[in-house]
């Protein structure tokens, strides 16, 4: 569904340019569940604004579908860190905004609508704005603000991190449920180890600073997982260990070292 | 409902109707003591009575004059800020005017307006429209910044999220960015409200046929100090009535903003 293919980006700072993400090559399936880890400043972020075709690779390029990435794709849905909503609209208008925005019968999407409130237990919710809202149910609006576009590929940039510990479990635990409804390919940007290995089938481990990928990490662990009480829990401890050596070896490594 | 919610909503009532009240009346009692107490000359400070009794005097004709500088600011103050949302748009919209324009309309806004009385007499005569004129130059200006900050506010969350539906310019413009500013537009409306009846007034005072500027400017002429505060009153009223108008409008366009 997405190839990387060999892409690198250098922005220019105010001290001379500064490569965020060297030569990153990478194929995620249709359906599959990609986390991309690392610390602060790996260029995590940035690398999904490429996916996204919010940015232009310095080199190398995107595919998605097939079709190389140059600008924003109606089938690719963004969800950001913070839930971006308009503050002047109701839960339901905001979610209405890109049937909107793509110039498409709000009616045709209402029935789609309430069941989206209905699966993330907003329905009571729907009139109300965003400020009454708590910050997980914010961003449970703007989690099915991308899911009413019905996208073939969902770009999560560390959704969940402006949470608190319970509500980023909880939510974590919903959106595995919605992809496995609905099978959406989702590459889902994160610095917790707990959220990689609940949510992925495969985990990349970029190194810091310029971002390459460190390891690609199986996560065998049959689905649906939940955190904490489960027949995994050995499995879960040793890709846990294995994640978390991979991203604290990290600094000590000479930065040019490769996969 | 509650004791709670009762108490609650009396206060809110206290808040936002009597702390006011009560500003005015102990602002209006101390006026009055200093008078009384010092004893001081109607001729140089009238009591609240004195302007009152000549209010009672002629009241029919002190509204007359209300009502013509109120249509006045209201007109003018309609074009200053139908002129002002444009011009900002306009701005927002092209760096390049923008960078062209801002000297100018800087320059226009530090002219000092008094100044300009004199040639509006020269060009547009004695009537209206030298007064609406000068309502006008006296307040775009804040419309204008507080119009291009709202619309240059736009967090970067939302523009990343607009870019990402691949919206139009127009949508984003529309959709997100217009309402986005809404809370700043009225910021300018506010600092604007008093700046339109600043200039009726310079306007009514330098070049007088009616008004309350040609009564201030009138009451000079025949020494009667009174009559100047009735309408310097008359002014004050509708600077504070103008003043709640724009925010009541605020409180309907912007119920997000006033919730918080």
């Amino acid at each position: 569904m997405i190839t990387i293919d060999g892409v690198s980006q250098t922005f220019k700072g105010k001290s001379g340019p500064v490569e965020a993400i060297r030569d990153i090559s990478l194929t995620i399936g249709e359906g599959e569940f990609l986390t991309v880890i690392g610390r602060s400043g790996c260029g995590k972020s940035t690398l999904l604004r490429m996916i996204a075709g919010l940015l232009k690779p310095t080199k190398g390029e995107v595919r998605v579908a097939g079709e190389v990435v140059r600008e924003p794709r109606r089938d690719v849905a963004m969800v950001f860190q913070k839930p971006a909503l308009l503050p002047w609209r109701s839960v339901e208008d905001n979610i209405m905004l890109p049937v909107e925005i793509f110039g498409r019968r709000k009616a045709d999407h209402r029935a789609q609508v309430d069941r989206l409130l209905e699966t993330t237990g907003l329905t009571g919710f729907r009139k109300r704005l965003p400020h009454e809202l708590s910050g997980g149910m914010q961003q449970r609006v703007s989690l099915c603000r991308a899911l009413i576009q019905n996208p073939k590929v969902m770009l999560m940039d560390e959704p969940f991190s402006a949470l608190d510990a319970l509500t980023r479990e909880e939510l974590a635990v919903e959106l595995q449920r919605i992809h496995m409804d609905l099978g959406t390919t989702i590459v889902f940007v994160t610095h917790s180890i707990q959220e990689a290995v609940l949510l992925a089938d495969r985990v990349a481990v970029l190194s810091s600073r310029p971002g390459q990928v460190r390891r690609l990490v199986e996560i065998p662990i049959p689905r649906p997982r939940s955190f904490g009480h489960n027949a995994h829990l050995d499995q879960v401890a040793g890709v846990s260990a294995e994640l978390h050596s991979l991203l604290l070896s990290d600094t000590h490594l000479p930065k040019t070292s490769t996969l | 409902m509650t004791d709670f919610d009762a108490g609650s909503r009396t206060s809110r009532v206290w808040t936002n109707v009597g702390l006011p009240i009560l500003g005015v009346v102990i602002t209006v009692g101390a006026w009055w003591g200093i008078t009384a107490a010092f004893h001081i000359d109607p001729f140089y400070v009238p009591s609240p009575a004195d302007v009152v009794d000549t209010f009672l005097r002629t009241p029919e004709f002190l509204l007359q004059e209300t009502w013509t500088t109120l249509q006045r600011v209201l007109i003018g103050f309609a074009i200053a800020v139908a002129l002002g949302l444009v011009i900002a748009v306009t701005l927002a919209a092209s760096r390049t005017v923008e960078r062209m324009a801002m000297p100018i309309l800087a320059a226009i806004n530090a002219v000092p307006k008094v100044a300009l009385a004199p040639l509006l007499l020269v060009w547009m005569g004695f009537g209206d429209s030298p007064k609406i004129v000068m309502v006008v130059l006296v307040s775009f200006f804040p419309v204008i910044v507080s119009t291009m900050a709202g619309l240059t506010s736009t967090p970067d969350d939302l523009q990343e999220l607009t870019r990402s539906l691949k919206a139009s310019w127009w949508q984003t413009f529309v959709k997100v960015r217009l309402t986005w500013a809404l809370p700043q537009v009225f910021v300018g409306l506010k600092v604007a409200t008093p700046l339109a009846i600043i200039g009726a007034v310079i306007g009514e005072v330098v070049n007088p046929d009616r008004g309350l500027g040609s009564v201030i400017a009138g009451s000079g002429a025949s020494n009667d100090t009174p009559l100047a505060f009735a309408a310097l009153v008359l002014l004050a009223v509708t600077g504070v009535v103008l003043f709640y108008l724009v925010a009541g409008i605020e409180r309907l366009l912007v119920p997000w903003r006033v919730a918080k």
